[in-house]
């Protein structure tokens, strides 16, 4: 099994809002997140692939292929866009690193029919991200990668 | 849905590479440099990973206003800016080196409440990193 992993990156904005709370509450649980203006992120998504190489090819997956895929899946979804806003598939959830890696995963995992999807990981700053591995089927995750 | 959430933090500390079961000459040739009598320092970085359910209400797998303020407890205050051979008490009698001190800040961690604690990556320097998950089930750490 070899894991391939692409990157990419989008920016985008968000705010944390959760209308069953009060203004009050908001403020003290979400902090700065809560500005109703919005704030914005240069996000760092990798997205890991793991697979045996086609032996005509050499290649778990076409790096072409993925790279489309994460064009129509991801960027023209999110890039420069208000998440809360524009994007669908987060509506009714708070778009928190957590809630958009998970929205990624469900995504990307029906659209990579060669080999099959192991990580999504989303950098919403260098110093904080999110590791998804969809369902867990128990197998061992891949932990590594590049940064 | 499997996620885990991972946070980076920094500290600065010094240590000295020496063990006592080994002589002045053993220390020398293992430790190298490392062995020097005053020490030396690091920017060491810690990078956090948990997991748990995602709370609907919040998005969150934990606030990391209550995981920063935890990591800050219990390492940042007591690890930054010291010299971990004396001023932690655990290596007094343990080698400071990244894989007893990587060790040392997960058990120390363990203890947050609001999350399961999966692993603990401790960067010496930006060339050098280790990782530690905890024993597997059943097995008990030396």
């Amino acid at each position: 099994m070899v894991y391939l992993t692409r990157k990419i990156e989008f920016s985008a904005s968000h705010l944390y809002h959760n209308p069953a709370f009060t203004a009050e509450e908001n403020r003290r649980v979400f902090g700065k997140c809560n500005n109703p203006h919005g704030h914005g992120h240069n996000y760092v998504l990798e997205v890991t692939v793991a697979g045996d190489p086609d032996p005509a090819t050499g290649m778990v997956l076409d790096l072409k292929e993925l790279k489309e895929i994460l064009q129509r899946e991801v960027t023209d979804r999110m890039d420069h866009r208000f998440l809360n806003y524009e994007v669908p598939e987060l509506a009714g959830q708070i778009p928190t690193c957590e809630n958009i890696a998970a929205v990624i995963w469900r995504l990307l995992e029906p659209k990579i029919t060669r080999g099959h999807l192991n990580r999504v990981r989303l950098y919403e700053t260098p110093d904080l991200f999110v590791d998804c591995y969809g369902e867990s089927n128990g197998a061992a995750p891949h932990s590594g990668g590049a940064r | 849905m499997k996620l885990h959430l991972a946070r980076r933090y920094r500290f600065s500390a010094s240590h000295r590479l020496h063990s006592a079961q080994l002589s002045e000459e053993e220390n020398q040739s293992v430790y190298g440099k490392c062995n020097n009598p005053y020490g030396h320092g690091h920017n060491y970085v810690v990078e956090v990973a948990i997991s748990g359910p995602v709370d609907h209400s919040t998005g969150m797998i934990a606030n990391l206003a209550d995981l920063d303020a935890f990591v800050d407890r219990e390492i940042i205050e007591p690890f930054d800016h010291k010299y971990l051979n004396e001023e932690i008490a655990e290596f007094r009698e343990s080698v400071p080196t990244t894989e007893n001190l990587c060790i040392e800040i997960f058990n120390r961690l363990q203890g947050f409440p609001k999350a399961r604690l999966e692993r603990v990556r401790v960067e010496e320097t930006g060339l050098n990193s280790f990782e530690y998950a905890g024993e597997p089930e059943g097995a008990t750490h030396e």
